[in-house]
């Protein structure tokens, strides 16, 4: 029995290619609007950037105690999120879960966008960042920091790789169906992009070997990354950081955040893209097992964290760690374990949880949680040194992030949601050609359960009619 | 005199090459002397002086000058002095929490009166222990955590056991700040309030100013002043000889009353100790236990309130021109 391309229906490719690519044909007011609020939010932060340029970082309320604020919890938050793309795309691939290809578009573009201004924090927070080049001129190896340059450069290109490699099949179907509808400049990067993809069984083996190579070296990078992150806090003698878990800690932290940002950008892209007939429940059920399993990961890594030096409560942690659980934190501390890792736990645990809406909420107090959660790592530990704080100006003990930071993070906010947008309208949001593979899979798994299924009632009546006779 | 000219003219250049050649190393010790005028004036008095390189020759006692030598910039302040090992005993018997050596400190490195290179504390370990006054230096670690951190060795651990910062590398990462367990690291925040004649001075990481924005800046063992044959002016500011600064090497520490001591005796006499030992940083400063004070112990419950001032407008009120 032989499955041919006509065998599968054609109809339903068609369909496919053209829900893909219907919003790439047109961009509509409310996009346009969207756009607007977007550039004007980016604009803003970037005004306050350069405010801060002029004035110094004490334009923002970090002073010698709190020297890393709010710009370095969005740092550790960002690069916690690109484990999206990794999660879904190097795990499921390596995995071979067919389920996963409607979904690996939006995941792997998360990954690259948050990576991208995960990059960008560390440079705004710089005092002196027209001296970034010294970091290539004088790097030591010896320094975590520059451990996280690399890592993170490489993660990047990686990242960036993994993002583009399944889209070339995407880029010549552009190519193809776009002709007439966008201006010919676009056409000439699509045309650019596709590489002279034909789709000769040739290319399509080639680009199946480069992308599993390319996931068995991603899944390690991510690991390292989140780790050296990880690092530039282990690394010192503080109380609070001074952990041999934080390395795992904050790698399932990032997964805790990015498997619900992959939930977040599924549900968006469904809505707004009318992706329902190919994102399902069942993608909901499954990602959300996915996210349960890992937010216990991280509550396990939280418990690990806290109720070892709780429990001995030496001079240093002991002082820091009643400021977290009765003392000025204690609220934002209690919230957070209670409220986005015990709760989403519970609601996740039930199918009715795991539906979209409740879902979708789950995740959204699992992103924002896990955003707070880098800022409770960084900020009461420098609050606590070993040296009591005495006779400092009011604001070198107190820290609250100030309108700089603000506005200069939700510009870097708005810059990834600028970003996601545009290549959302510039670039099909599901790899078309492998949820056409995973059409056909299925389609191959049907035809060959029928066969089955004929086979065996065949082999049934056989049986009936022998024992008949 | 024809000849007595030819002579001078050659000892002129040679004098000037030695000085040039000679500048970074000894000089200063020397006190040498100012030949270049091309006028002779001739006078009475002649004085017998030292090259750079051991050379002795006369000149005229009016054209002579005091010479000291620049404290070096960026490369050679990488080095540090050869030879010395350079060690800070405190003695918290003696201290009185005067904060004089912070004052002293501030003046001479024109610190913005918000940071204090060398701060005093009041400690209490326990409530059933005493209260005592702590005054906090950079402690110049030998395992320095700040230094192992900075991505481009902007930080840097010298052969005579400084620790200092270069800040036209600084690039204001701040992860020095984040591992130094004593906070002793100040960050110049935003424009540093600085009078014409300090930013007229050339930069030396050995005395930290002019400073720039962005970087980050801490006590420094004044090693500009050590060049000089000069104590760190907090240990000669000390009012109570409280503070001892030597070298290691020789064994000998001395602080502001002009008193030399063994540092091996002192340590054992003292049972001298090292703040944090079990942190491994192996600080170059000692501290002598508050045993037999000569003054009040601090009133612990006498903590000034944090001073409600805006970050800004505190350097303003203070300025030192």
């Amino acid at each position: 029995m032989e499955i041919t391309e006509q065998q599968y229906n054609r109809n339903e490719v068609e369909v496919l290619r053209e829900t893909s690519i219907r919003p790439l044909r047109q961009w509509g007011t409310k996009v346009k609007i969207w756009l607007a609020f977007l550039i004007l939010v980016c604009g803003w932060g970037l005004f306050c950037f350069i405010y801060q340029l002029q004035h110094g970082l004490g334009a923002t309320a970090m002073r010698n105690y709190v020297s890393w604020g709010l710009y370095i919890a969005t740092f550790v938050f960002f690069i916690g999120i690109s484990h999206s793309g990794t999660l879904v795309s190097g795990i499921l691939r390596i995995t071979k879960q067919p389920w996963r290809m409607p979904i690996t578009r939006s995941a792997e573009l998360m990954t690259f966008v948050s990576l991208l201004f995960g990059g960008i924090m560390p440079i705004i927070d710089l005092g002196r960042p027209d001296r970034l080049h010294h970091i290539v001129l004088f790097g030591r190896l010896q320094s975590p920091l520059i451990w996280d340059v690399i890592c993170i450069g490489t993660y990047f290109v990686g990242s960036s790789m993994f993002l583009f490699l399944p889209m070339i099949p995407d880029m010549a179907l552009c190519r193809d169906r776009l002709k007439g509808t966008a201006s010919k400049f676009r056409l000439w990067i699509y045309e650019k992009l596709s590489l002279g993809w034909t789709g000769t069984p040739m290319q399509h083996k080639r680009l199946e070997l480069t992308m599993t190579i390319m996931t068995i070296i991603i899944i390690p990078i991510a690991v390292s990354v989140h780790t050296v992150v990880a690092y530039i806090f282990a690394m010192t003698l503080r109380p609070g950081w001074d952990s041999t878990v934080f390395g795992p800690y904050f790698v399932a932290g990032a997964l805790y955040s990015g498997s619900a940002t992959v939930i977040l950008a599924m549900a968006a892209f469904r809505k707004f893209y009318h992706l329902e007939k190919y994102i399902t429940l069942k993608h909901f059920d499954l990602t959300g097992r996915i996210v349960l399993a890992l937010t216990l990961i991280y509550a396990y890594m939280n418990l690990n964290e806290y109720w070892i030096p709780a429990y001995k409560m030496a001079v240093g942690e002991g002082r820091l760690l009643n400021d977290l659980f009765s003392g000025t934190y204690a609220k934002v501390f209690w919230i957070l374990q209670f409220g986005t890792v015990l709760l989403p736990i519970i609601a996740m645990s039930f199918p009715a949880g795991r539906k979209p809406l409740p879902l979708i909420i789950s995740c959204i107090i699992i992103v924002i949680g896990a955003w707070v959660k880098r800022y409770i790592i960084v900020v009461p530990t420098l609050l606590h040194p070993y040296m009591p704080i005495q006779e400092v100006p009011w604001d070198w003990a107190h820290y609250f992030p100030n309108w700089v930071e603000w506005s200069v993070t939700m510009g870097c906010f708005a810059g990834i949601f600028l970003v996601i947008t545009l290549f959302a309208k510039l670039f099909p949001m599901m790899a078309i050609w492998e949820v056409e593979e995973g059409m056909k899979i299925e389609e191959t798994r049907r035809l060959g359960m029928e066969i089955f299924k004929k086979n065996e009632s065949e082999e049934a009546k056989v049986a009936t009619t022998d024992g008949n006779k | 005199m024809n000849n007595s000219n030819k002579k001078t003219t050659s000892r002129r250049d040679f004098l000037q090459k030695g000085l040039l050649a000679g500048t970074a190393i000894t000089a200063s010790v020397i006190g040498l002397k100012k030949v270049f005028s091309e006028e002779e004036m001739q006078s009475a008095d002649k004085s017998i002086v030292f090259s750079p390189n051991g050379k002795v020759f006369t000149v005229d006692t009016n054209k002579l000058c005091e010479y000291t030598a620049p404290p070096p910039t960026n490369d050679g302040a990488r080095i540090g002095i050869a030879g010395k090992k350079f060690v800070m005993v405190i003695d918290l018997a003696k201290c009185d929490g005067c904060k004089a050596c912070t004052e002293c400190c501030q003046a001479m490195h024109f610190t913005e009166p918000d940071k204090e290179w060398i701060k005093v504390f009041k400690m209490q370990d326990a409530e059933t222990l005493i209260p005592y006054y702590f005054p906090k230096p950079c402690f110049h670690c030998d395992n320095p955590p700040c230094t192992k951190v900075c991505p481009v060795n902007a930080t840097f651990k010298r052969q005579d056991g400084i620790v200092l910062i270069d800040n036209e590398r600084c690039i204001g990462c701040r992860s020095c700040m984040a591992a130094c367990p004593y906070s002793t690291r100040f960050f110049n925040w935003s424009h540093p309030v600085q009078s014409k004649e300090v930013t007229n001075i050339p930069y030396s990481p050995e005395h930290g100013f002019p400073r720039r924005m962005g970087t980050v800046e801490k006590c420094d063992f004044c090693p500009h002043m050590i060049r000089q044959g000069k104590m760190p002016t907090c240990v000669d500011g000390c009012p109570m000889g409280a503070i001892w600064f030597g070298d290691q090497n020789e064994d000998a520490v001395t602080n502001s009353e002009g008193i030399t001591m063994r540092l091996s005796q002192l340590i054992e006499d003292n049972a001298a100790y090292r703040h944090l030992e079990d942190l491994g940083t192996e600080p170059r400063v000692y501290y002598l236990p508050p045993k037999n004070r000569k003054y009040p112990k601090p009133d612990m419950n006498e903590q000034p309130q944090l001073q409600k001032v805006k970050h800004g407008e505190m350097n303003m009120g203070n300025m030192q021109m």
